[in-house]
């Protein structure tokens, strides 16, 4: 090939009324290579993304694929040009087969009749070629997220994609899928196909990227190879300053059990969702129950949090039997919850930022003096929150939609702890938000437990989870199959313990 | 930001109003009418006291039965059932009513009592039925709807809940409310004021009672914790429920108050003006308030100026007789408007919310460069 470049960018600027997303943002990105682009949520590398996918024009600067410069009016032109995206948040249709999935919207045959069989053959060609094994039958209900994630890409790739867009690829994986995935791209990019790799997961980048792009409010800050930088100094170009980190170190664990989880077992049908579940947590100290996705913590959190009701078992908070008793009265005691999306379960997107303070607290002082609502009480909170959590917005009455995902939780971590809670259910309290929000994040959970907060923690960051936690439990097709000591394992350890690789004893208590 | 609020509240609905007039014009010229001809009739007509005190007083029980629907759309509830819960409830606070001899005082208020507590049970059974076997309360309050019809029309005609004093009777109907159980008109005390009824005309009393409905209902909804409860859940059920909201016992209580709502919407008919329950009680006034709370967005203000703008539109179309364009012409209008309302509101709905992300984004952006320059 005698052009070796894929992409050019140059010069690409996108204003918003009042704002510059991305200010004269230049890239290369070199044929068959994987270009890792970090930054921080609301750098602007989505924005960046977006304009290169078609679906935002840029104000200005130019896009040269292959050589050719080109606009994109949509995702559709990108496509024709050859640059496809594979979405964090995949886009595939439960109860259709793999098949069905990748041909959606681009069958084959004529008219009325889809022709199964190019389909079948095409995919398998594909999958060969690129090192891309999946069941073209299965229903992507029957698979694991890898594999789904594995179809996302032949998706792409079926529509004679050579660009691939990966927008934080790893956030759902497990570290073995990580790896797999990690294969696959080399495959891939050894076949000539070109990947944009977002991550914040810095460790990642510098293991398969072979270029990196920082960019930083909205410009590109450094074009470094992975050769000539660590994590750290990656991180602090990304941030621009000192870098936070999980570790919790003093032991802050006190006698006292503040939340006691006995024989829960849950039952789906016939599937067993929880089988007798134990669980303690002391005064002070953080339990972390690390598991690969579906293995039964989401609905451990439910049934903490009284969402949904165990088969058998009981609930112990602050030494109450809580087992029978609502979701509300349970808060009123002393249960914080950091829910595992935001979105759907932590805010009111369209309320103003108090009424989202008061979602949780709204039976108690001082947001409410009887049956009326205190609104001056509940923004004065609020107002503290945003002091307290550095949450970035114009005040207090602006609508939560209008908040970065960062300051969402900041807000959100905020509201759950503004009342002193006795325990806190959190679920992946820092997914997808950047290293400063993280920071805030982590400080507050830590100064909660010094103060003798108990914490039962879900996390998919390996790290996190090991870093903040007293005590480690691992989660197994709804069984705790181990206890581990967070000071003595890594994550590599713990993810074999998390795919029922490996099992401990001792586990079964 | 003031101002944006302000074009947004009157802007929309004239707007919305504007298209109403260019698609009824279109309709007009196409079925071979002048629509200046229309538009002049309708004007002339509504330009007179008269016909203005009695849009007025039909504008009431569009507001009540509005606000019914509002507070379940509020906590996204779609009470469908209100047309059925009205007549259920009228047709019991007459009956129960004229068995009753009570002073004035206590006869109003107890009819009223009466009429929510019959529509309330009423609208509770879809709520139940939702809460306990999963049943879509749009579906089963439908339903309810026609069961409702049927079965006041079977009662009405063939049981002794008929008032039947001379058996050659042919109309069915309930026994006329004795004097006591009149709401007085509003005349007296406005004429004190200096203003002077036509003859013939009366302002209702129940007007007063709509007025302080709208008053609980904005202080309900706004200003109580029940109220923040019922808008998170209507905003967010999950993330209500996460904070502690009990969701079936919000569907029951939303439900109960939908319908205790309704029961009052036939009450300015019952009291003010006929005083029995006949087959010539007025239908579609539960309908009317699902348009006339998505024109007033569930807003007791906005659901004012909507009811008012309805039964206006009403109103008015008789005098399309005078020129001899059919009637319906309103009815389109009052379609468009609603259609249009709604496209309307969408639109600014979605640049106001453009016009917050941008306020945000400029403060995050201002402090994350203060940060980075720092």
């Amino acid at each position: 090939m005698i052009d070796s470049t894929a992409i050019v960018l140059r010069g690409i600027t996108k204003r918003f009324p009042g704002v510059v997303a991305n200010d004269n943002v230049d890239l290369t990105v070199r044929h068959g290579s994987v270009h890792a682009i970090v930054g921080e949520n609301g750098s602007g590398k989505s924005t960046l993304m977006k304009i290169l996918y078609g679906e935002q024009p840029p104000d200005e600067g130019t896009i040269t694929v292959d050589g050719t410069v080109r606009s994109f009016k949509s995702p559709r032109d990108a496509i024709a040009a050859g640059i496809g995206m594979v979405h964090q948040h995949f886009m595939l249709a439960g109860n259709l087969t793999v098949i069905e999935n990748v041909i959606l919207g681009d069958e084959p045959g004529r008219k009325w009749r889809i022709d199964v069989d190019v389909a079948r053959a095409r995919i398998a060609e594909i999958g060969r070629r690129y090192g891309l094994a999946v069941d073209p039958d299965a229903t992507i209900d029957e698979l694991g997220v890898g594999e789904r994630q594995r179809v996302e890409i032949l998706k792409v790739l079926y529509r004679g994609v050579k660009i691939l867009i990966l927008d934080e690829p790893t956030a759902v994986l497990v570290p073995h899928e990580v790896d797999e995935l990690f294969t696959s791209l080399r495959d891939l990019t050894a076949e000539g196909v070109t990947a944009l790799f977002i991550s914040h997961k810095l460790d990642e980048v510098l293991a398969i990227a072979d270029a990196i792009t920082v960019i930083r409010a909205g410009r590109t800050v450094a074009h470094v190879l992975p050769a000539d930088v660590d994590a750290h100094q990656l991180a602090e170009l990304m941030i621009g300053s000192e870098l936070p980190t999980p570790e919790t170190r003093d032991d802050t664990v006190q006698p006292e059990t503040v939340l006691a989880l006995r024989g829960l077992c849950l039952h789906d049908g016939e599937r067993v969702v929880l089988d007798e579940v134990e669980v303690v947590v002391h005064a002070g100290e953080i339990v972390g129950i690390a598991g690969v996705e579906g293995n039964g913590q989401r609905e451990l959190l439910d049934i903490v949090i009284g969402i949904e009701q165990a088969d058998s078992g009981s609930i112990l908070l602050e030494g109450e039997d809580v087992t029978t008793l609502s979701t509300r009265h349970r808060r009123e005691i002393g249960l914080g919850y950091i829910p595992e999306d935001r979105h759907h379960d932590g805010l009111v997107l369209e309320a103003p930022l108090w009424e989202n303070v008061m979602l949780g607290h709204q039976t108690r002082k001082p947001f409410v003096n009887g049956p009326w609502i205190d609104k001056r009480a509940a923004i004065e909170r609020t107002e503290q929150i945003i002091e307290a959590f550095d949450v970035r917005t114009p005040g207090a009455e602006v609508a939560a939609v209008a908040l970065s995902g960062g300051n969402q939780q900041k807000l959100l971590i905020g509201r759950e702890m503004l009342t002193d809670p006795k325990v806190l259910v959190a679920a992946h309290p820092t997914r997808g938000i950047d290293v400063g929000a993280q920071a805030v994040a982590w400080d507050a959970i830590r100064d909660a437990r010094a103060k003798g907060l108990g914490v039962l923690l879900i996390s998919a960051d390996l790290d996190e989870l090991i870093g903040l936690s007293d005590s480690l439990l691992v989660i197994y097709k709804g069984r705790i199959v181990a206890h581990l000591d967070p000071a003595r394992i890594t994550p590599g350890e713990l993810g074999s313990y998390m795919t029922g690789a490996r099992e401990a004893s001792g586990a079964t208590r | 930001m003031n101002r944006r609020k302000l074009i947004e509240l009157v802007g929309a609905p004239f707007a919305a109003f504007g298209v109403a007039v260019v698609v009824s014009s279109i309709v007009l010229v196409l079925a071979g009418y002048n629509p200046l001809d229309a538009f002049d009739a309708m004007w002339s007509h509504i330009n007179g006291t008269d016909a203005l005190i009695d849009a007025i007083n039909d504008a009431a029980p569009y507001y009540v039965s509005g606000l019914a629907a509002a507070i379940g759309f509020k906590m996204g509830l779609f009470n469908i059932g209100v047309e059925g819960q009205y007549r259920m409830a009228a047709f019991w606070a007459a009956v129960i009513g004229a068995k009753v001899s009570l002073p004035a005082v206590l006869h109003v208020p107890f009819i009223l009592i009466v009429a929510m507590l019959v529509g309330g049970a009423w609208a509770s059974v879809p709520g139940v039925l939702a809460v306990k076997r999963n049943v879509n309360v749009v579906i089963s309050t439908i339903m309810l709807n026609s069961i409702t019809v049927a079965l006041v029309a079977l009662w009405l005609k063939d049981s002794h809940f008929r008032y039947r004093p001379n058996p050659a009777d042919l109309v069915p109907k309930t026994k006329t409310l004795d004097r006591s159980a009149w709401m007085p008109d509003l005349n007296a005390a406005i004429e004190k004021i200096g203003f002077h009824f036509p003859a013939n005309t009366r302002l209702h009393g129940y007007l007063v009672l709509a007025a302080v409905i709208g008053a609980v209902f904005y202080v309900l909804v706004w200003r109580t914790r029940f109220g923040f409860d019922l808008r998170m859940s209507g905003a967010n059920p999950s993330a209500a429920r996460a904070s502690g909201v009990n969701p079936n016992r919000m569907i029951v209580m939303t439900m109960l108050m939908s319908g205790a709502l309704a029961g009052l919407v036939g009450m300015g008919q019952m009291l003010s003006e006929g005083h029995l329950f006949g087959d010539q009680f007025p239908t579609g006034l539960g309908f009317a308030g699902i348009a006339v709370a998505l024109l007033g967005r569930n807003h007791p203000a906005g659901i004012a100026f909507a009811a008012f703008v309805w039964s206006a539109l009403e109103t008015a179309s008789i005098g399309l007789s005078n020129v001899e364009i059919p009637q319906e012409i309103a009815k389109i209008m009052q379609g468009t408007l609603l259609l249009s309302a709604v496209v309307v509101y969408e639109i600014i709905k979605r640049q106001s919310a453009a016009a917050t992300l941008r306020a945000a984004a400029e403060t995050t952006r201002a402090k994350a460069l203060e940060v980075s320059t720092a």
